[in-house]
């Protein structure tokens, strides 16, 4: 796969060089806008991105008025499946044959950093809103990559900090074996170590297990005091229920979903779930600006937005801005534009775009409610405190993006 | 000691899906002699009935009607069955008098169909089976662990089946029969025996247990499309450990190699999903005919 990826990509630049982009500033090539949702369509992300992410889009667009400059904004949406190939591919044949301007959602992080480095090449603008490894502000950093709601830095910070000060000093780790797990995992690790805290375990559990019993039974045997669960979605659902199931909390250790979305509180229950702290950049029911919409988004969706769909619509609606603010889709002027802007919407106040690539803005720890507390079916977060985005997001002093130092 | 046995409990819980999985297989291929590849489609479909059946007849049939735990371990493996007679009867016997990778092509083939059907209406990552019972949704505590009942009842019941099967095919007189229809087939004939009867039934008993296998399954794992295709290659191997065409070896064989994976999550963790190949390896090396088959 590595092989085809590497073939692919002196392909991709020899093709780029070839087709060097001919449009001047002040008009759109192609005369329409054209958004791609490259996201996971069918598997364990489905809910929390997958066909949402296109809604979330959607709405983007229409609430922009359908056109920018007068000219038509479409969309065009597809199931990376997953697979770093198939999602480069994909990315491929839509810019070089259907003229595709900017490229969202991007869950799945070994799909993200195999399409934003296509993307460099291409010189497309890539808005990740699903992916969480740094790895893409950072190592791999590219000057049209994007990286939007949140990141593997950003995770721990809240949770794992909240989670050590508690008392839950020693950690055991359950990892998804793929570029985002490991980076979540060794962020979260250093944020245990930089309290004080110690790293006893770890294991790697590959992408969509479906039976953890094992796995949580040697992070049992360890001891730890925190079982910390680097996977997100499904893999966090099927994870958080079986522990359940062998009475693992119950035993006397905690926790912690690194990664947690809504959609994955609401489907295991909030019996199951009550109690769980994680970090968040979006909170659908915080005010009445993220309830109106998020209520507009339900009656199309039929569930409540997760934090990567509420961004897809900030995202899009952003770089439209963007575009019709400069009168050009060329990506090194709007990329120049949306790293001026202060970004200002219902997903997010005063966020700013580094020259990483990484979009910095305030971060939230919440805790499941307890299903007393909970009003309505949705009704499932409580706030607890919120992470500035200067503590959330890694400082451009610091960062190892070759962008920047 | 607490972590030896609780690993080795749940290596038992995936060891029964292993003995009653290879089983089926063992049973098909010891009296057909057809390699069947479809038997991972045929468990995947057990466990999509039991999901269908609970919650899906009244939204796609409009049929108000919900087929519980208990009917679904009746009938999937009828449904599948019957499947399997179709397989058999307009497929599979045109291919006879072929080589054995004919068979195991056409099964292959039937595989990929039944999987790229499912993966197009359902979730590949898995839908959870909401149906399980009340009366087994509890938990056991066994002292040196918590163990959901369901996952309990699943074993006592896969074991009972497979030794079952094993005990009406050496044992009775149905069982002689059958194996006589497969040491001597134009033998048996002349003695009066409906011989293509009894072995598109095998067939189909063979399928239907693959079934029954699948809705065991799915309230511990997830229904998914992809969930045979994970478990028939293990299961392969177990029957090639265990010996083609041996019942009680596909039997003891499931069921020591799951514990075999389940203790090697204690010692050795990394090692745990690559340790029954490495010991079909050396039981290919060393007993080519496998542990409990013959060498003809």
């Amino acid at each position: 796969m590595f092989t085809n990826w590497k073939q692919g990509l002196v392909g991709a630049v020899a093709t780029a060089t070839l087709t060097l982009p001919l449009t001047a500033a002040g008009a759109l090539s192609d005369d329409k806008i054209k958004i791609g949702v490259l996201s996971d369509m069918s598997g364990v992300y489905k809910s929390l991105e997958g066909p949402g992410a296109v809604i979330a889009a959607q709405m983007a667009i229409e609430d922009f008025g359908g056109s920018v400059m007068g000219k038509p904004i479409e969309i065009i949406s597809a199931d990376h499946q997953n697979k770093p190939d198939i999602g480069a591919s994909t990315a491929r044949e839509w810019i070089d044959a259907k003229d595709v301007d900017m490229i969202t959602a991007l869950d799945n992080s070994s799909v993200a950093l195999s399409v934003q480095g296509l993307a460099k090449d291409k010189k497309i603008i890539t808005m990740n809103t699903g992916a969480g490894t740094t790895a893409l502000t950072e190592e791999q950093c590219t000057p049209y990559g994007i990286h939007y709601v949140y990141d593997t830095h950003a995770l721990p910070v809240g949770t794992a900090t909240a989670m050590v000060k508690n008392g839950g000093k020693s950690w055991f780790f359950i990892t998804a074996d793929y570029a985002f797990g490991h980076s979540l995992r060794d962020n979260t690790g250093a944020v245990v170590k930089s309290l004080g805290g110690e790293v006893v375990g770890n294991v790697n559990a590959p992408l969509s297990t479906n039976d953890f019993s094992s796995y949580l039974l040697q992070a049992q045997s360890s001891g730890a005091d925190v079982i910390g669960l680097a996977n997100a979605g499904q893999d966090t659902v099927n994870a958080i229920k079986q522990a359940n199931q062998f009475r693992i909390v119950q035993s006397g250790q905690k926790l912690a979903g690194m990664l947690v979305f809504l959609t994955d509180v609401h489907s295991m229950g909030l019996d199951i779930a009550q109690g769980l702290q994680f970090t968040t950049a979006f909170v659908w029911n915080q005010n009445e600006e993220t309830k109106a919409w998020s209520n507009r988004f339900n009656e199309r969706h039929g569930a409540m937005p997760t934090m990567v769909q509420a961004g897809v619509y900030s995202a899009v609606t952003n770089y439209l801005k963007a575009v019709e603010e400069t009168g050009t889709d060329d990506s090194d002027t709007v990329r120049a534009k949306l790293g001026e802007m202060t970004l200002n919407d219902m997903f997010v106040k005063g966020g700013k775009i580094a020259p990483n690539g990484s979009m910095l803005h305030d971060m939230y720890l919440v805790e499941v409610k307890k299903p007393s507390e909970s009003k309505s079916e949705w009704d499932l977060l409580n706030v607890i405190s919120k992470i500035p985005a200067d503590q959330a997001y890694i400082s451009m002093a610091d960062t190892k993006c070759s962008l920047v130092n | 000691m607490q972590v030896i046995l609780a690993q080795a409990l749940l290596g038992l819980n995936v060891g029964v899906f292993y003995a009653i999985l290879s089983l089926g297989l063992a049973v098909i291929f010891g009296l057909l002699n057809i390699i069947n590849f479809a038997h991972g489609a045929m468990y995947m479909l057990g466990a999509f009935i039991a999901l269908i059946g609970y919650s899906l007849l009244e939204q796609w049939f409009g049929i108000s009607l919900q087929v519980g735990f208990w009917a679904s371990l009746l009938v999937a493996p009828v449904i599948v069955g019957i499947l399997g007679v179709l397989i058999e009867r307009l497929l599979l016997k045109r291919l006879y008098d072929l080589d054995h990778i004919y068979g195991l092509l056409l099964t292959f083939g039937i595989t990929l169909i039944l999987q790229g059907l499912f993966a197009n209406y359902f979730n590949v990552s898995g839908t959870p089976y909401p149906g399980q019972p009340e009366a087994l949704s509890g938990v056991v505590n066994l002292g040196f662990m918590y163990f959901p009942t369901y996952r309990l009842f699943a074993i006592v019941f896969s074991l009972v089946v497979c030794f079952a099967t094993w005990w009406v095919i050496e044992h009775t007189k149905l069982g002689s029969r059958l194996r006589a229809g497969v040491e001597n087939p134009d033998l048996t004939q002349a003695f009066g025996l409906n011989v293509p009867l009894m072995v598109t039934l095998t067939f189909a008993f063979g399928a239907g247990l693959a079934g029954l296998a699948g809705v065991l399954a799915a309230p511990i794992y997830s229904v998914s499309p992809l969930m045979g295709a994970d478990l028939i290659i293990v299961v392969f191997a177990v029957v090639v450990i265990g010996g083609m065409g041996s019942i009680m070896g596909a039997i003891l064989s499931g069921l020591a190699l799951g514990l075999i994976e389940g203790l090697t999550k204690v010692f050795y963790p990394p090692a745990a999903s690559t340790v029954i190949f490495f010991l079909m390896v050396l039981v290919l090396l060393f007993r080519p005919a496998g542990l409990f088959g013959k060498e003809k």
